[in-house]
């Protein structure tokens, strides 16, 4: 269990500013995930944390030690990639037991090791096979194995379940979660899919154009999110942005839609977030909207509302029926909603 | 077992497709009437030179050039191998055989290691600066080797050791260097950086990884730099009669004294014999790594 801070991090790559300026606090035994659209800097990130890729100016310090300019191998981190990166000449146990060979660790004491990470990860029975005899779900867990022989203080995983089917997908992201439960960890985790960043963390750091753009707990992070685009990159169907204004009563209009709002809000332009699931239907609601599209999902149904021109998404839940063209009332529920800058797009 | 594996995919092939294009179709005739032609056409100098190696002097005076001996004869190949005159001295062509070997192996391993290195550098550990040196070594490979004969020679005198076999490495080694910085740094850029960056949370410095890591993934590669080293160095003529010395000479040089002999008769048949002998080294190996061949080249181009 170890911490990690950086502390004014900047990153440039072949002439690029990809990360300038970061501050981050991962505290001991946290799962942190840095989630964010490709190209957002999040790899970047954890590759400077892990030492594969300079950081141009800034301090990063892992286990209370300025691990700045240290060798990767000498940072007490094991890492995890999308590609699993296995030596493929090397049998699983090799595998394994290559980085502590390395390291110089007796034979007794890697054995120890290995023999756990394979009990753990029900690896036993594979441990003499070579990576090409290997499925993607056991060759991501030889992957998991590797990193945790080195019982380093921080884990860094970088997509390490985007290679895998859906199905396999979400097993080992289970599997993850107790992994961490049991070891206590800290661990660092880079995805872009928001459904792995909402079960696995315990704080989500969503980043952008290699800022980020909000730190919280996955509640937070869905519920207050900072601004629209942490609002939009969250959430399936995607929250519902329309642009209108906040009147001196404290209602928000845009055409026919009015709602009540219940935070006291400025006057003037504004853009009203709400989440699919924050619009119910109900035959007495105050608004009306005409349906254009019902998605089924199996255990839900996405409408697709056209609402004086706005178009609005909401997930219905039970087994009643909707059709294309149908008219009918729905509310909005005011005390979820987010109000969002519609210049600067930060919340209000 | 190289025999089996070349047969496999000729038998699965028919299995697969037989069942519905069974039928000559006037098409399929015409591609095999072409086919058959060009391999008549590059098997029709072998034969003769196999079946003239063969004869005794008399029946190649009579002119048959296409007729299989009357008379079976090993003795052009004894000659050629140990009697034959190659300038001063006539002992036959294997003394250059056993240079050529000399000269060859190192000129082989060595160019392979460092290329193997350089590539791994380059591609790996990306240096500063490491575009512009691949650059400036590819630049080299487009240099006419004519140009730089001379200033070698000057250069190789200055240092002593001009006219010997560490001089001919050394001159292999930098006419190598071009094509095996570039082969291996292609064929390294194909497997994932990922690969590279585990081994470097391993705690592998650059000689481990390359060791442990890299070196055991290249044996393709390794195969297809050799073939095309040893071909080259044993097919050179120019760089072993500059370089080499008087008693380095190579097959290839050897072989140019005992046919361009301008006393005395043409011994066609020796010279057959002679020049069969010193095409058999490469000739060998493409039969034999063919297939290794074909997939390394494959994978540079696709990936490179």
């Amino acid at each position: 269990m170890a911490n990690v801070h950086l502390r004014k991090l900047s990153i440039t790559l072949g002439g690029k500013p990809i990360i300038r300026e970061l501050d981050l606090q991962v505290e001991p035994g946290e799962f942190l995930v840095l989630l964010g659209p490709s190209g957002c800097g999040k790899s970047t990130l954890l590759h400077s944390i892990a030492g594969l890729i300079d950081a141009t100016a800034g301090s990063i310090e892992i286990g209370g030690q300025d691990m700045t300019l240290a060798d990767p191998s000498e940072r007490g981190i094991g890492m995890v990639f999308q590609s699993y990166a296995l030596y493929p000449t090397m049998t699983v146990k090799d595998n394994m037991s290559f980085g502590l060979k390395m390291a110089g660790t007796p034979k007794a004491e890697i054995a120890r090791r290995v023999g756990r990470a394979a009990e753990m990860l029900q690896l036993d029975a594979l441990l003499s096979r070579k990576p090409a005899q290997l499925s993607g779900g056991q060759r991501q867990r030889v992957a998991i194995g590797r990193a945790l022989v080195r019982e380093a203080g921080v884990f860094l995983f970088d997509e390490p379940l985007s290679n895998l089917d859906a199905k396999l997908r979400a097993e080992l992201r289970r599997e993850l979660k107790l992994l961490h439960a049991r070891l206590g960890s800290t661990m660092i985790y880079v995805t872009h899919d928001q459904v792995e960043a909402m079960t696995l963390a315990s704080r989500i750091v969503v980043m952008q154009g290699g800022e980020v753009q909000q730190i919280g707990t996955p509640a937070e992070v869905y519920e207050r999110p900072a601004n629209r685009f942490v609002a939009g990159f969250l959430g399936a169907p995607a929250m519902n942005f329309i642009d209108g204004e906040v009147d001196l009563h404290n209602r928000f209009g845009a055409g026919s839609l009015a709602l009540a709002l219940q935070e006291a809000m400025p006057t003037g332009a504004a853009t009203l977030g709400v989440r699919p699931e924050h619009v119910h239907i109900d035959a007495h609601g105050p608004l009306h909207g005409s349906v254009t599209l019902v998605e089924p999902m199996g255990n839900h149904q996405v409408l697709w509302l056209d609402c004086g021109g706005h178009l609005l998404s909401a997930i219905v839940h039970g087994p009643a029926q909707y059709r294309a063209g149908q008219a009918l009332r729905f509310g909005i529920d005011a005390a979820r909603v987010s109000l969002f800058d519609p210049v600067g797009g930060g919340r209000l | 077992m190289m025999a089996q594996a070349l047969r496999t995919p000729a038998v699965q092939a028919p299995v697969a497709a037989g069942a519905r294009r069974r039928h000559f179709t006037p098409a399929r005739i015409g591609i095999y009437v072409f086919l058959l032609g060009a391999a008549l056409f590059f098997l029709l100098p072998l034969y003769v030179m196999i079946v003239t190696s063969l004869k005794g002097m008399d029946e190649i005076r009579a002119g048959a050039i296409l007729a299989l001996p009357v008379d079976w004869t090993l003795e052009p190949w004894r000659q050629a191998w140990s009697t034959v005159c190659t300038g001063a001295s006539c002992e036959g062509i294997r003394g250059g055989f056993w240079n050529s070997v000399k000269i060859t192996l190192p000129s082989t391993i060595l160019p392979i290691l460092i290329g193997a290195i350089n590539g791994y550098a380059l591609s790996f550990w990306r240096p500063r600066g490491a575009n512009l040196l691949f650059g400036v070594l590819l630049a080299g490979a487009f240099i006419p080797v004519q140009v730089m004969i001379y200033p070698l020679v000057r250069l190789l005198a200055g240092a002593g050791i001009f006219g010997s076999l560490p001089a001919i490495v050394l001159v292999h080694l930098v006419f190598g260097m071009p094509v095996m910085t570039l082969l291996f740094r292609n064929y390294y850029a194909s497997l994932p950086q990922e690969l590279f960056h585990a081994a470097r949370i391993d705690g592998g410095g650059f000689w481990r990884i390359f060791l442990h890591v890299v070196l055991p993934l290249s044996t393709p590669i390794v195969i297809v730099a050799a073939i095309m080293q040893v071909t080259g160095v044993w097919n050179d003529y120019i760089l072993g009669l500059v370089f080499a010395g008087r008693d380095n000479l190579p097959m290839t040089v050897q072989l140019n004294n005992v046919i361009n002999t301008t006393t005395g008769t043409r011994l066609y048949n020796v010279n057959m014999a002679a020049t069969i002998l010193t095409a058999l080294v490469p000739l060998a190996l493409y039969f034999f790594s063919g297939r290794w061949f074909v997939r390394g080249i494959a994978a540079g181009a696709v990936k490179g």
